[in-house]
C-alpha cells in the first residue's frame, strides 16, 4: 500500500520539516489569513499545503511508517504557523493533540496501529469532540455513553464546539464507558469518516479564531468496537491530552505574540527610516514588549522540552505527577494572559495603523485571536484545579 | 482500617453508588469518584490516620479501590 501511494506522488516528509512549515506559513497561510478571518472560512489552502508536505503524520512512530518527530518539533511548527495565521496553527495543533493520544494510548490495538499507519499515508485530519451540551468546558465528564454490542459501538453526542469538524476526515470523541457508568468514567472513541454524521446545531461567528470553524453539532456514529481506545480516558487526558494541548496551544499563542511584535518592529523601523539619526520614542516600547516576548518564549520552550523529554522516556508516572500537572497548567494560564498583553502593547506601538483593519500593521486579528486563549478551558477552571493540587503537593 | 476508609469514602468520595454495595477490590473511579474527590479523600485519610501521603503515592492507582488505599496507608505507616 505504501508503495502504491508513493508512486502516486506522495513524498516522505522532507529533511527539514520545520523549514517547510515556515515556508508554508509565509507563502500560503499568510496570503490567505485575512480572507480566512473575514469570511470565517476553513484555511483550506494552508491545510492542503501541509498535507502535501506530509506534515499531518509527523508524530506517527517509525515502527508504524511515520517520521516519529518529537513534541517540541511539532510545537515549533505550531509557533511558525501562528506567526501568520493563528487559525491554521490551532487546527494543526488540535490535529496533533489527537494523533498524540492515539500514538501513546492506542498501540496495544492492532486496528488502531493500522489506523495510524494509514493516517500518515493518507494524511488524514482528525478533530476533537470532548465538549458536550450539559458539561460545558469540563473535559473530564460526559453525559452521553458509548454502547457496545456484537463487536460494534454506537455513539451519539450533542457537542457544543467541534473545530473543523466538517472538514475533518475522522473524529476522536469522549463518552461515558457504558450506559451505567458515571459521568467521570470515560473512554475515547475514534470515529471514522463515513461512519458518522454531523448535524450543525449552532454557528461559529466569533471574535477570533474564526478560521477554526468550530460550531456545535450533533454527532451520530457507529463502528467496530476496537475503535474504543483500550485505556481509560482519565489516563489519556492526564498523561497526554492535557500536557500536549497546553504545550501546543501555548506554542500557537507564542506565535501570535511573535507575529504581533514582528509588526510592531516593522512599524518602528519605518518610523526610524522617516527620520534618520533619531531613535523614535516607540523604540523603547518595542524594547519592553520584546523583553516580554522573550519571557513567554523561554517559558513555552522550557515546558515543551520538559514535556517532550517525559513523553520520550515513556514513563507514565513522570507525566501524571502533581508537580508536572501544575507546571503544565501554569504554562497555559500564563501564556494565555501574556499573549493578550503582548499583542496589546504591540497595538499601542503601531497606534492607529495597528487599529485599522486595512493597514499592513493591523493587529485586530491578532488581538481577537489572542483573546480565545483564556477561554479555551477557562483559566478559572484551571486555577481551581491547581488550587486543589496545591493542597496535596508536598515538595516542589 | 477498611471500615475507616469506607467511612471517609462515604463522606468525601462523592460516589454515585452506596459504598456498602462495593467490594474492597471494586474500582472507585468506575463508581464515580473524580480526581477532585480523590483530593478530599486523601486529605481526610491524612487527618484520620495522622499520616502524609508522599508525592510518589499521589497516583490514580493508589486511590482506585478500598484495598489499594488500605495497602498504601499500611505502607506509609510502616515507613515512619
Ligand atoms: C478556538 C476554540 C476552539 C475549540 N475547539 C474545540 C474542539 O475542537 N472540540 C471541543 O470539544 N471543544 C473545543 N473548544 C471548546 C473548549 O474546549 C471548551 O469546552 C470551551 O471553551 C469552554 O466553554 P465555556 O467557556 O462555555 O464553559 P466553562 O468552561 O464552563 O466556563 C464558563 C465560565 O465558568 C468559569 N468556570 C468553569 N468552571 C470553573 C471552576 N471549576 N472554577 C472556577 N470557574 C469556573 C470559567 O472560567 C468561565 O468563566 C474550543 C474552544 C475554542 C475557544
Amino acid at each position: 500500500m505504501t508503495t502504491v501511494i508513493a508512486q502516486e506522488g506522495a513524498s516522505p516528509v522532507g529533511p527539514r520539516p520545520l523549514e517547510t512549515v515556515a515556508r508554508i506559513a509565509s507563502e500560503v497561510a499568510r496570503v490567505h489569513a485575512d480572507a480566512v478571518d473575514r469570511e470565517g472560512r476553513f484555511p483550506a489552502e494552508a491545510i492542503e499545503a501541509l498535507k502535501r508536505a506530509r506534515l499531518l503524520g509527523v508524530l506517527v512512530p517509525a515502527s508504524l511508517g511515520g517520521p516519529g518527530l518529537g513534541l517540541d518539533e511539532v510545537a515549533a511548527m505550531c509557533e511558525a504557523l501562528a506567526h501568520h495565521c493563528a487559525s491554521t496553527a490551532m487546527i494543526f495543533a488540535m490535529h496533533h493533540i489527537q494523533v498524540a493520544c492515539l500514538v501513546r494510548h492506542g498501540q496495544s490495538s492492532p486496528l488502531l496501529r493500522a489506523y495510524l499507519t494509514e493516517l500518515n499515508e493518507r494524511q488524514a485530519l482528525i478533530a476533537s469532540v470532548t465538549s458536550e451540551v450539559g458539561v460545558g468546558g469540563e473535559m473530564r465528564a460526559s453525559v452521553t455513553c458509548v454502547e457496545q454490542r456484537d463487536g460494534r459501538f454506537t455513539l451519539d453526542k450533542d457537542a457544543t464546539t467541534i473545530s473543523y469538524g466538517e472538514h475533518a476526515d475522522d473524529l476522536l470523541a469522549t463518552a461515558r464507558r457504558a450506559p451505567d457508568a458515571p459521568r467521570s468514567d470515560q473512554v475515547a472513541v475514534l470515529l471514522r469518516k463515513g461512519d458518522f454524521t454531523l448535524e450543525r446545531t449552532s454557528a461559529w461567528d466569533t471574535l477570533g479564531m474564526r478560521g477554526t470553524c468550530s460550531p456545535g453539532a450533533k454527532v451520530r456514529s457507529s463502528g467496530p468496537a476496537e475503535q474504543v481506545l483500550p485505556v481509560p480516558f482519565a489516563d489519556i487526558a492526564s498523561q497526554t491530552m492535557v500536557p500536549v494541548s497546553h504545550v501546543l496551544w501555548s506554542s500557537v499563542w507564542l506565535g501570535i505574540a511573535a507575529g504581533a511584535v514582528g509588526r510592531a518592529r516593522a512599524f518602528v523601523r519605518q518610523q526610524a527610516r522617516a527620520k534618520p539619526g533619531t531613535t523614535p520614542p516607540t523604540a523603547v516600547r518595542l524594547a519592553e514588549v520584546h523583553n516580554q516576548l522573550q519571557t513567554l518564549r523561554a517559558s513555552v520552550h522550557e515546558v515543551s522540552s520538559d514535556a517532550g523529554r517525559r513523553m520520550a522516556a515513556g514513563d507514565p508516572e513522570a507525566l501524571s505527577s502533581i508537580g508536572f500537572s501544575l507546571k503544565m497548567n501554569n504554562l497555559k494560564v500564563s501564556a494565555s494572559q501574556l499573549v493578550v498583553d503582548i499583542v496589546h502593547r504591540a497595538l499601542l506601538i503601531c497606534g492607529i495603523q495597528g487599529y485599522k483593519n486595512d493597514s499592513p500593521f493591523s493587529l485586530g486579528r491578532h488581538l481577537r485571536d489572542a483573546h480565545s486563549a483564556a477561554l479555551m478551558i477557562g483559566n478559572d477552571r484551571i486555577l481551581a484545579t491547581n488550587a486543589s493540587l496545591l493542597l496535596v503537593l508536598k515538595d516542589e | 482500617m477498611t471500615e475507616a476508609i469506607r467511612n471517609i469514602l462515604k463522606e468525601h468520595g462523592r460516589l454515585s453508588v452506596d459504598i456498602s454495595t462495593l467490594t474492597d477490590a471494586a474500582d472507585l473511579y468506575q463508581a464515580g469518584m473524580t480526581s477532585h474527590a480523590s483530593v478530599n479523600v486523601m486529605l481526610a485519610l491524612e487527618a484520620n490516620f495522622e499520616i502524609e501521603f508522599p508525592d510518589k503515592f499521589l497516583r490514580r492507582s493508589v486511590f482506585s479501590s478500598v484495598s489499594a488505599i488500605s495497602e498504601a496507608v499500611d505502607e506509609i505507616r510502616a515507613a515512619r
